[in-house]
């Protein structure tokens, strides 16, 4: 994806410590992401390990995807707390929320491999806040984000928040990952 | 030049730097890439879509491909992406390749690279895969990525690195004998937190840390990244360096170094190794640390001992030291963490049996090397908790599902801490049997 200044959609929040072994579990880590078939497959699985209590909060047990079979979610934006993307170095993780239709994530701050396989994958846009979201928004409010601006708007509630600026990933971001960015910066030949 | 700690000084030596400082964004030589068969497939596809079906990898002697995680499955798709690992070995005619159903199979990665010779103080390692920071134990800068990453690694063999900062560790005192590393670790983790060292170093020293062999090392770089660790690492010593030329064949030469005096520390935490008492992680995570004796008689379904954390040769042998003789009372996984630990279990004894004898007549069940359920993986994994039931475990993770079932409960404990339970069907204190 290409980075848009202009984020909008319906939100899904979760709490802290969303671990890669909740965003996508260890048994479909069979399908292949090199291939499209199988890419797209990752998108019914996304947040499959997450427990139903905590999942859509602020009350929890909302499904993540309206069917089960349906392999984009109706949510766009994941709103989360402390350290998202803890745990393994599957880059399955942001692939699979890419492929539920997942356009950016707003949590506090991230583990670092998901963060960089986010960004150097062109994935997600993993934006960060210093304030506790996760408690603010609910599943389901409409939020837009300006990333030039650093501001989230929750269309439903009428609030505004400040967002961190994404500061040195944005040209990666912009270029749609490290590969095309390397490529850009005559570091790999075009 | 300002004083620099051990992960400073070998990242600004791959960056062609005299010196760098924390928070420095860097390009780096990378020494040793490692991929197996879960994140392999996705990283040949980047190297592929990026490179050219034609291209080659940067340099066929620092790839290392090992196949360890979904292994002895009916899975069809698992075994596909072994099949993908093998075409692509045969394309680009990859030395260091060690095949399922071959002599050459190993297990677990972590533990199949230093046992190859494929770490070395003084390098990078990179690996897909975020327990790589075992290598750390080696005096080396380790650390797990993605698949596009390991991609982009194997068409050019360089990645950029933000230098982190270092949190130092420090460990005083001999270990008492009811303690292993996994309970060091554990305690640290508890008390910063799951995500205590984000993109952090987390350096062990002490006499503590020195007096444990080359295993209990590589169990406590293991779970730096169970507090958000960029790398964990230990300075090598004359035991490292024994370690590591009587397992590099080639006999590369390394270069060994350490922190300097006066080196720049984020925070230091410092802990008096006789004052610990074994520690648990409880449901579900890594940092939801108690002390055995806080929680002891927690009824327990199962014990598992095993993975690359957990499996190695001294775990058994602490495992074995309380089982010898004795029967367990609840389903007992064991699982070595490579062929080269499973032939050990055969052939070294304890008490007149083999280390295998003692566990099989104690009732426990010996599963092939591999990653078995220490990450769920297919429903016909050996030791996979396929039911919402309670085990305690001597691997590295406890998040929810982590070992299949969603509503399972996973209590991580030491090998000593395991086997005490195993045999009683509770969490029970190896104090009990180990004085």
């Amino acid at each position: 994806m290409k980075l848009e200044n202009i984020i909008q959609g319906k939100a899904y929040v979760l709490g802290d410590n969303i671990d890669t072994d909740q965003i996508i579990p260890a048994e479909y880590l069979t399908l292949n992401p090199a291939i499209p078939e199988e890419y797209r497959q990752f998108g019914r699985h996304a947040l499959a390990g997450v427990p139903a209590a905590q999942g859509g909060l602020p009350k929890g047990h909302v499904p993540f995807h309206k069917n089960p079979t349906d392999l984009v979610s109706g949510f766009q934006i994941i709103v989360a707390g402390r350290n998202f993307g803890c745990g393994s170095s599957r880059e399955h993780a942001p692939i699979a929320l890419d492929a539920a239709g997942i356009k950016a994530v707003v949590a506090e701050f991230y583990a670092r491999i998901f963060y960089r396989n986010a960004v150097n994958g062109g994935y997600i846009v993993p934006a960060e806040t210093a304030e506790r979201l996760c408690e603010k928004v609910c599943t389901g409010d409409e939020l837009r984000i300006n990333l030039e601006a650093c501001k989230l708007e929750n269309l439903t509630t009428g609030e505004t928040y400040t967002l961190r600026p994404l500061g040195e990933v944005v040209p990666i971001l912009e270029a749609g990952g490290v590969f095309p960015y390397a490529r850009s910066k005559g570091m790999l030949p075009a | 030049m300002a004083a620099q700690t051990l992960t400073e000084k070998i990242l600004a030596r791959h960056a062609g730097k005299t010196s760098v400082e924390p928070g420095e964004s860097i390009w780096v030589d990378v020494d040793i890439l490692m991929t197996h068969d879960v994140c392999g497939p996705g990283t040949i596809g980047v190297f592929h879509q990026n490179f050219g079906r034609d291209a080659k990898v940067w340099n066929k002697e620092k790839v290392v491909i090992i196949p360890d995680h979904y292994i002895f499955t009916a899975d069809k798709m698992a075994n596909r992406n072994v099949d993908v690992l093998r075409a692509f070995v045969k394309e680009q005619g990859l030395p260091h390749f060690y095949d399922v159903g071959s002599e050459r199979y190993k297990g677990v990665c972590h533990i199949a690279l230093p046992e190859e010779g494929h770490t070395r103080p003084g390098e990078i390692l990179l690996g897909t895969d975020s327990h790589t920071c075992t290598a750390g134990a080696f005096g080396e800068f380790a650390t797990g990525i993605g698949n596009t990453d390991a991609g982009f690694v194997m068409g050019t063999g360089k990645t950029w690195l933000k230098v982190p900062p270092t949190l130092r560790f420090v460990f005083n005192g001999d270990l008492p004998p009811y303690l292993m590393a996994k309970d060091l670790i554990l305690a640290v983790i508890g008390d910063i937190g799951c995500d205590g060292a984000t993109y952090q170093a987390m350096e062990f020293d002490g006499d503590g840390v020195y007096a444990l062999n080359i295993e209990e090392r590589m169990t406590l770089c293991n779970m730096a990244i169970e507090a958000g660790g960029k790398n964990g690492i230990i300075a090598a010593d004359q035991k490292t360096i024994d370690f590591v030329k009587s397992r590099d064949k080639a006999g590369k030469p390394f270069v060994v170094e350490k922190s300097d005096a006066g080196a720049r520390f984020a925070r230091e935490f410092v802990y008096d190794v006789k004052s610990l008492r074994p520690v648990v992680a409880k449901p579900h995570s890594p940092d939801n640390r108690a002390y055995v004796d806080e929680c002891k008689g927690t009824k327990l379904d199962r014990a598992y001992i095993g993975s690359c954390t957990g499996g190695k040769m001294t775990d058994f042998r602490a495992a074995a030291k309380i089982l010898a003789g004795k029967e367990v009372r609840i389903d007992t996984f064991v699982v070595p963490a490579t062929t080269e630990v499973a032939r050990t279990l055969k052939t070294e004894k304890m008490v007149g049996k083999t280390l295998e004898e003692i566990f099989l007549n104690a009732g426990a069940k010996i599963g092939e090397a591999s990653c078995a359920a220490c990450l769920g993986g297919p429903s016909d994994t050996f030791g996979r908790l396929n039911q919402a039931i309670r085990c305690i475990s001597t691997t590295n993770r406890n998040f929810p599902g982590r070992m299949g079932h969603k509503q399972a409960e996973v209590f991580l404990a030491s090998p000593l801490t395991v086997a005490a339970s195993a045999l009683t069907g509770q969490i029970t204190d190896p104090r009990e049997y180990v004085s």
